[in-house]
């Protein structure tokens, strides 16, 4: 009886210092500067795309003949109220990169989570019951590892067409694999921790002892990876819509902006060249702030 | 690593292989639209024709016998009929076959002539301006969408200073009768200098933007590695024994530091596959990843199934070559 309640004080107190942990860790990723920085700069492209219809000067899908082509702001033709100049269709290029955002951070946060949920929940069972869940489970890992992730996307939205949704899976269809690789070798070990086994001593069930022992205490590894993965998943997104297989117009993604911009580059440099530094910016901005995750929560990263 | 152990190895790479296959012939076999419709187009036939040609195809067999069909053809390298080039699809993957490993082969040079030395200097001179900078670069790397570094450089270097070419992967008057058909080495074999400095210029922007990340990530591996080997014992004893700083850092220590780099570049190799689609896309490049995205559009679903398998049976024994020279590089590592 004792014995268990020194158990119940035990795990009670780690939890008090997880808790402390989590705030030092969440202190020094705010110290990090540039990592917060570039999670301010995530942070706008959030709002940049939540408010598109109050920011955007312009509707994005409204053409004018006679703004065809025409030059960013300080450039000789340009008009400030169409900053960045326009595209072969005189459509604001600003305000299609402000509703561009939307595509871009929607589909790469609902790839993510979605896959994050499925990786999770895949990567506990293996981790946790082994044997043949194990192998099943790790052998569909290995098949779908066997694709080059480009062309496996690009084999799917050919099969499936074009559209929100379809990219969403097609990526995800990919995308559960990284997680569900963290979250089952982290299991593997944490499954032999001595807590676990007062918690399966005491009689939790299979379900409680993953959800409730296991899951939050290798959750920092897996949201560190998640956000890293958000700027993989982007950048796989505007490639599939540059080649044309992604959201289809007159909805704005920043990848078809670039690739409508491919017919200019002799006149009109701009119609490429800003969408690009959105994706650019965007993707460096997470890239930096969850390094700076990594370096704050990840502890094998503590020196 | 035991000849026993290589084998075992080797045999796990069949389940992978089979579940690839299955994956591709069922992405293939969903796809929607009716292929014998797509082929038949605007020509006018009877139903009895149109019959045939389902049958022809092998349309009209159960899914589960289409599957086995198509595996043991895939082995014997049979991929059917290309809709679109009215050829076999072996003949016209094997095509533009060339031209995309060439471009993958000088991605490759490109990212380890570049990251090696920089990632060497960024160790060497830790924490210095030099460093930041590379720091800095890696980081681009990473983020930098490729079809938009790719334009951005044909902006620059083809449009603005006029200096490289647009597109394709030779000029027309420096065309030659191909031997290999790698156009770098045909060229010198065929003693046409001057078409292998026009080949030279056309493959460069192409390289370099599909070379881009793999760059920036042996760069961060090398320097990595480089930082840890400088701070081994066996490097200060070398330093005690009075050998000269540049013979310590080029004879011991970049032989050690390379392990990881080596392998990493051999799974990144995997992902230059991935990459060749976007980038011949761009830069008009007449290889098999352009073939690919245009055989979506015009649904050549032959073509595109046998493309996706070879990318990725590639993909896999790549990797597997790429775990077999980490462990034979470094035999503290056990498979």
């Amino acid at each position: 009886m004792t014995a268990v309640m020194r158990e119940g004080e035990a795990v009670a107190n780690t939890a008090a210092a997880e808790e402390s942990i989590f705030r030092r860790n969440l202190h020094s990723f705010a110290e990090n500067r540039l990592a917060l920085g570039s999670a301010i700069v995530v942070l706008l492209f959030v709002l940049m795309a939540i408010f598109a219809p109050l920011i955007a000067p312009h509707d994005p899908a409204e053409t004018d003949l006679f703004r065809r082509l025409q030059p960013p702001a300080w450039m000789p033709g340009g008009e400030w109220s169409y900053l960045l100049g326009c595209d072969a269709l005189g459509r604001d290029i600003l305000s299609r990169i402000i509703y561009g955002a939307r595509i871009s951070i929607f589909i790469g946060a609902a790839v993510v989570m979605v896959a994050t949920t499925i990786g999770i929940m895949a990567g506990l069972a293996a981790g946790y019951f082994r044997g043949w869940v194990d192998v099943l489970i790790s052998r569909v890992v290995d098949i779908l590892l066997g694709f080059p992730y480009l062309i496996f996307a690009i084999g799917l939205m050919a099969m499936m067409g074009p559209g929100l949704i379809n990219i969403i899976l097609a990526l995800v269809y990919k995308e559960w694999v990284i997680p569900c690789r963290v979250v089952r070798g982290e299991t593997l070990v944490t499954r032999e921790l001595e807590y676990v086994e007062a918690a399966r001593a005491l009689g939790a069930s299979g379900k409680h002892i993953m959800l409730r022992e296991i899951l939050p205490n290798i959750l920092s590894p897996v949201i560190v990876v998640s956000t890293i993965r958000m700027a993989h998943v982007i950048i796989l997104e505007a490639s599939l819509s540059f080649l044309g297989l992604g959201v289809q117009p007159p909805t704005a993604s920043w990848g078809a902006m670039v690739a409508d911009g491919r017919a200019f580059i002799l006149q009109a440099w701009w119609v490429s060249t800003f969408p690009g530094v959105a994706i650019l910016l965007l993707v460096l901005a997470i890239n930096v702030a969850s390094q700076g995750l990594r370096d704050a929560f990840d502890p094998r990263f503590h020196e | 690593m035991s000849l026993a152990r290589f084998i075992e190895r080797l045999l796990q790479l069949i389940p992978v292989l089979l579940g690839v296959s299955a994956i591709v012939f069922v992405m293939i076999t969903l796809t929607p639209g009716d292929p014998v419709e797509i082929m038949i187009g605007d020509q006018i036939v009877t139903p009895e024709q149109e019959e045939a040609l389902r049958r022809d195809l092998g349309l009209d067999r159960p899914m589960l016998e289409r599957f086995g069909l198509f595996l043991g053809n895939a082995v014997q390298g049979d991929f059917g009929e290309s809709f679109y080039h009215r050829r076999p699809v072996a003949e016209v993957i094997a095509e533009r076959l060339p031209a995309t490993i060439e471009l993958s082969l000088v991605a490759l040079l490109v990212a380890l002539f570049t990251a090696i030395p920089l990632g060497v200097l960024a160790a060497i001179k830790k924490n210095s301006i030099f460093d930041r900078m590379a720091t800095v670069g890696s980081l681009l790397g990473v983020s930098l969408p490729g079809f938009w570094f790719g334009i951005l450089l044909l902006m620059l270097f083809a449009v603005h200073l006029q200096i490289l070419p647009v597109s394709g992967r030779i000029g027309f008057s420096s065309e030659i009768e191909p031997i290999t058909h790698f156009l770098l080495i045909d060229t010198l074999l065929r003693g046409r200098p001057d078409a292998f400095l026009d080949a030279l210029s056309h493959i460069i922007l192409p390289a370099i933007t599909l070379g881009l990340p793999m760059t920036a990530i042996l760069m961060r591996v090398t320097r990595t590695s480089m930082l840890e080997v400088l701070r081994q014992d066996y490097i200060t004893f070398a330093e005690a024994k009075g050998l000269s700083r540049h013979r310590i850092l080029w004879r011991h220590a970049l032989k050690n530091a390379l392990i990881p780099t080596v392998s990493v570049a051999a799974i990144e190799t995997g992902s230059l596959l991935g990459g060749n689609m976007i980038v011949e896309t761009v830069f008009g490049w007449p290889g098999l990843g352009r073939l690919v995205v245009e055989s979506i559009f015009v649904r050549n679903y032959p073509l595109v199934q046998a493309a996706v398998l070879f990318y990725a049976v590639t993909y896999v024994l790549l990797n597997f070559i790429a775990d077999i020279l980490y462990t034979v590089l470094n035999p503290r590592v056990k498979l």
